[in-house]
């Protein structure tokens, strides 16, 4: 991923990189030394950047949102206006706000399954365990496994007559159907989706856990706190910035990054129960050609990625001691 | 999709730097295609016989991995303004294509660069499925293929059977008797989006059908479809009733085995599929294992009609040179050539396309001796009428996303959540509204 890259999905990085220009500028007025301008060093070094975002994001976003309202000809040669048209006509089908729900189910079970397996792990590790350090190389890896290939492994590990879970079918007969009963189906797209974001937490929730003085961990065990009790009271309070990070991040991606697992374990179905909006947009829009439908429906997904991420600055981040 | 985007403008770069600078005698033209994996090989060789066959001209053939990703990578080529000078678009892909602008008409290609070509010559079920309402074609049929019924001879003979079920209601007795022998799986079937194909398309196209007014759409972009009014309705009410009895089962890559590999593995006795998996089944199921193909069953009483052509066919687009036009042709006309259909069928499953293609492979023994024997099914079941009295495809705009819902409609009724009725009002109903939207974006233009 280049930093272009990281700057078009993650917004705030680019506040974070600016913020040391901003800082040094702050002084240079308040010193009255004679100093770089630092407003224009400052700009003209991140204006590769910039361009890199306008070109690989901007661009696109904007082509996105013209189409939108219109209806666009795949192979170009015309479009026509249509306004809201293609918004009220995804708004007022119940289809697509089944698709909306199971889009918000499906990101609060990942995470929240992502999260609570990563911290334990976390935990774990940073307690030195007999071979934490091969844990810790170890646990990385998923993340770096492509979407269909994980999509496939796990179609097969959870497969009714085949691999892992036809030994469970085998004892329990008909309990687990994920190509006809849709709770099924979901479940199998959480189970992947999480399996790889648990690594991906790790990483910050380990370093998160170091970064805690030793010190405070030792002084509470000589004061009698057991395992359990040093987590809840010490090291998860104090990894709590990153806690909220990751949850962004997770809930952001498990919006967004989905469809792979999703076009290869599921295809949205069985009876639409996993087709998530990122689902619908990439069949719509890469294999259906209908370019302004997918483009009205990246918009609406754009707003609900937006507003959550609002919501959850607005009303967790206020919750968070920083220092 | 950012990061597919950087993949395919990145690809795109480096293509063009492979491609610049070589043998600058001849002129090169680039041909992208959708065949992956061992087909994706067979189209190579192909590229290399007609790179050896002449010295003037040179094909660059590139798989772009996917019927979808082929058609994406060209659409995304030619508003950047380099497309490839031939692309193979599948089946259903066919529509958009023919109302851009964004192609050179095969018929005109051929004439403007002093090639004869006798149209007549393909056989008539896979022309229809390619031709303008008028008949003209604005593409060449490549790998083409239709549904058969793949039955297991040895399982057939357990039950004092010797040929293949004509009729659905004789497929229905057979499953019965197969269940009493001791068979779990008579037949094996799948309702994701892409069976479609065998299930409702190839099943109105044998019984004569209408899948959509206005003669399955090439009578105008105002069709409306008609598929849960026709014996479809029958066939899916008995396929569940089938389902329901276990005589027929789901056999997905969801449930751990899909229905191709269902019957290669002999778990189960009959299922639809392409003429195209005839080598596949052939080399994965056990030698011993005596199996065949036949036509697909119709119900008692219906009249035969031409199964429909499936595959994709090739399309010149605009935007090139005479040099690479003249290329382009003579690249066309060297894959029609009969001997490279013998290759081309030999090494993969698909069908030859035309009359004087499948001349010279029976004159050659081809379907004379196994592994071949029985493709020749496949020529049969799309050319049972002379001519054929149907509309002899689809032409529906947005089908891809029409045949989706039709498989929700179908995962709906099969998991007992809408009567059959219900799910196939709904799936057409749905249906409808897109090929409305399609009308709509297309307002003003005339189907070719």
């Amino acid at each position: 991923m280049t930093a272009g890259e990281v700057f078009a999905r993650r917004p705030f990085a680019l506040r974070a990189a600016l913020a040391p220009f901003r800082r040094r500028e702050r002084r240079a007025r308040g010193e009255g030394r004679a100093f770089f301008t630092s407003r224009s060093l400052g700009w003209s070094l991140i204006l590769p950047q910039l361009l890199l975002i306008f070109t690989f994001f901007y661009w696109p976003a904007g082509q996105a949102l013209y189409w939108a309202f219109t209806l666009e000809r795949p192979w170009g040669g015309g479009n026509e206006w249509v306004g809201l048209g293609n918004f009220t006509a995804m708004l007022s089908d119940p289809v697509y706000w089944n698709s909306i729900v199971s889009s918000v189910i499906f990101a609060a079970a990942s995470t929240g399954l992502a999260m609570a397996a990563a911290l334990v792990l976390a935990l774990l590790a940073d307690r030195e365990l007999r071979g934490a350090r091969i844990y810790r190389s170890v646990l990385v890896w998923p993340f770096a496994i492509a979407a269909p290939a994980l999509g496939m492994a796990f179609r097969f590990i959870l497969a009714p007559e085949a691999g892992f879970m036809a030994y469970v079918n085998h004892i329990w007969p008909g309990l687990w159907n994920p190509a006809l009963n849709g709770a099924d189906a979901m479940a199998c797209i959480v189970i992947a989706f999480a399996w790889k974001y648990i690594s991906y937490s790790f990483i910050f929730f380990l370093a998160a856990l170091q970064a805690i003085p030793k010190s405070l961990i030792e002084a509470a065990a000589m004061d009698g706190a057991g395992i359990l009790r040093r987590a809840r009271d010490i090291q998860i309070p104090l990894v709590a910035p990153t806690l909220f990070f990751v949850v962004v991040i997770n809930l952001t991606d498990s919006f967004t990054d989905s469809f792979g697992i999703v076009d290869i374990m599921t295809q949205g179905g069985p009876a639409r129960a996993t087709d998530l909006m990122v689902y619908k947009i990439y069949f719509d829009g890469f294999k259906g050609l209908d370019y302004s439908g997918a483009a009205a429906q990246s918009i609406i997904l754009m707003l609900l990625v937006i507003l959550l991420t609002i919501a959850q600055f607005r009303f967790v981040e206020r919750r968070i001691h920083y220092k | 999709m950012l990061n597919k985007l950087l993949c395919a403008v990145g690809g795109l770069v480096v293509a063009s730097f492979i491609a610049g600078p070589a043998a600058a005698d001849k002129v090169k033209i680039d041909f992208w295609y959708g065949n992956s994996g061992d087909i994706s090989k067979r189209v190579q060789e192909v590229c290399q016989h007609f790179n050896e066959s002449q010295t003037q001209y040179e094909a660059v053939c590139t798989s772009q991995g996917s019927y979808y990703a082929a058609v994406q990578n060209t659409i995304a080529a030619f508003r950047g303004g380099k497309p490839p000078t031939i692309v193979q678009v599948f089946d259903v892909g066919t529509l958009d294509l023919m109302l851009s602008d964004a192609y050179y008409p095969a018929n005109k290609l051929m004439a403007d660069n002093g090639y004869q070509v006798d149209w007549n010559n393909y056989f008539p079920g896979i022309r229809a499925y390619y031709a303008t309402s008028k008949g003209d074609m604005y593409s060449f049929p490549f790998n083409s293929s239709t549904a058969l019924l793949y039955w297991n001879k040895d399982a057939f003979q357990k039950i004092g059977k010797s040929e293949a079920p004509k009729t659905w209601e004789e497929a229905a007795a057979d499953m019965k008797a197969l269940k009493a022998a001791g068979f779990d799986c008579p037949l094996a079937f799948d309702i994701s989006q892409d069976e479609s194909w065998q299930l409702m398309e190839q099943f109105s196209a044998v019984h004569g059908e209408p899948i959509a007014t206005k003669n399955n759409g090439f009578g105008g972009l105002d069709a409306e479809l008609t598929f849960n009014k026709t014996k479809f309705v029958q066939f899916v009410t008995d396929l569940k009733s089938w389902y329901d009895q276990g005589l027929a089962k789901i056999k997905s890559p969801n449930t751990g085995e899909d229905y191709v590999a269902a019957f290669a593995a002999g778990h189960c006795q009959m299922t639809l599929t392409s003429v195209g998996d005839h080598g596949n089944i052939g080399r994965t199921a056990d030698p011993n294992m005596h199996w065949d193909v036949a036509m697909l069953p119709v119900y008692e009483g219906t009249t035969r009609h031409n199964s429909f052509v499936g595959g994709a066919s090739l399309w010149v687009l605009k935007g090139h040179t005479p040099e690479e036009y003249k290329a382009a042709a003579a690249f066309l006309h060297f894959i029609a050539e009969p001997e490279q259909a013998l290759f081309w069928s030999t090494v993969t499953g698909y069908i030859p396309v035309t009359k004087t293609g499948f001349d010279y492979m029976k004159a050659h023994g081809f379907y004379d001796k196994a592994p071949y024997k029985g493709r020749e099914t496949a020529i049969e079941e799309l050319n049972v009428e002379a001519a054929g009295s149907g509309p002899g495809g689809i032409r529906l705009g947005n089908f891809l996303q029409i045949r989706a819902e039709l498989s929700n409609g179908l995962q709906e009724i099969f998991v007992n959540k809408v009567s059959v009725q219900q799910g196939l009002d709904e799936s057409v109903q749905r249906g409808d509204a897109i090929l409305r939207r399609f009308e709509a974006t297309y307002k003003g233009k005339e189907l070719p």
